[in-house]
């Protein structure tokens, strides 16, 4: 499968490389408070997160990643920060550090959850002994689609895919309903309020 | 060879992140956010012939696509604070 001797030495080292990116961003983020440099981090966490998805072989999962999190959310938090100031305000106390305990108690679990994993590829894993062992060997000549996830998700889950698109449906018409677009938008009311606040304190003023 | 050029693209994208991580105004940041999707657009592809699959060429053409419009909502929304005006209109009130 490999291009080429040394290539498994060299995606091992990718891989540590794009953690280590993944880690500084991760840590910056949470000490940055100026709201559009952890827009712009966030959009650099996700195109990296979505490349080491590739490097794993979770080519889907990589793309959702790379759509969502680098195109998506960053129009969104660009339009939600309209809304609300520039700058996040410090936190102080026990808002501090309980978040951080909390994050190294579900990476522990997590990890101790790891080692009853079977190992990669393993062929007695129960990915490779049940069902899908079976959909490797029907689905080509049922359907015909070469890609797999593709087949299930699209074909064998067909029901429960379009469940999906009706909710996400719904869900943008919601938000789309309650920020409103154009002149009567949540964001135009806003700033409309506020310029009438700013002419009134100088009318105050004078 | 591959693994050289993997590794030059590592470091041009730790310059970049640096860059973005202190950039100290808004543009330094989102050209450093740009310029570092391309970088992982390319890694993306050398990524594929390192493993021995170039088909990988093709999620990288999707990536640079929206990496290109990402960019293109940021920078609009700089110039006229919101995403609903028309790209060719030129608003009266500007930024």
């Amino acid at each position: 499968m490999t291009g080429f001797e040394g290539a498994t030495l060299a995606i091992d080292l990718l891989n540590i490389t794009l953690l280590t990116i993944l880690f500084v961003v991760a840590i910056a983020i949470a000490r940055l408070r100026s709201l559009f440099a952890i827009v712009m981090l966030s959009g650099i966490y996700s195109l990296v997160s979505a490349t080491w998805f590739v490097a794993l072989d979770a080519v889907d999962v990589a793309f959702t990643e790379a759509a969502v999190g680098a195109g998506i959310s960053t129009a969104l938090f660009l339009g939600a920060m309209v809304l609300t100031s520039r700058t996040a305000k410090p936190e102080k106390g026990a808002t501090k550090i309980v978040p951080l305990l909390v994050v190294i108690a579900t990476g522990a679990v997590l990890i101790y959850a790891t080692i009853d994993l079977p190992g990669f590829g393993d062929p007695n894993s129960p990915a490779n002994t049940g069902v899908g062992v079976e959909f490797l060997e029907r689905t080509y000549p049922e359907i015909a689609i070469p890609n797999i996830v593709t087949a299930v998700l699209a074909s064998y889950r067909g029901f429960d895919t379009l469940g999906e698109v009706g909710v996400v449906f719904m869900a943008g018409l919601a938000v789309s309903l309650l920020l409103g677009f154009g002149e009567r938008s949540l964001g135009a009311t806003v700033r409309r309020e506020d310029r009438i606040n700013a002419i009134k304190d100088d009318e105050e003023e004078s | 060879m591959i693994g050289a050029a993997a590794l030059a693209l590592i470091v041009a994208i730790a310059l970049m992140l640096i860059r973005a991580l202190s950039g100290p105004t808004l543009y330094d940041r989102v050209l450093a956010v740009n310029s570092l999707g391309t970088k992982i657009i390319l890694l993306l592809g050398v990524i594929g012939f390192l493993t021995g699959r170039p088909d990988f060429l093709d999620i990288s053409i999707l990536y640079a696509l929206i990496n290109f419009v990402a960019t293109i909502a940021i920078l609009k929304f700089f110039r006229y604070r919101s995403f609903q005006v028309s790209l060719s209109r030129r608003g009266k009130d500007g930024a």
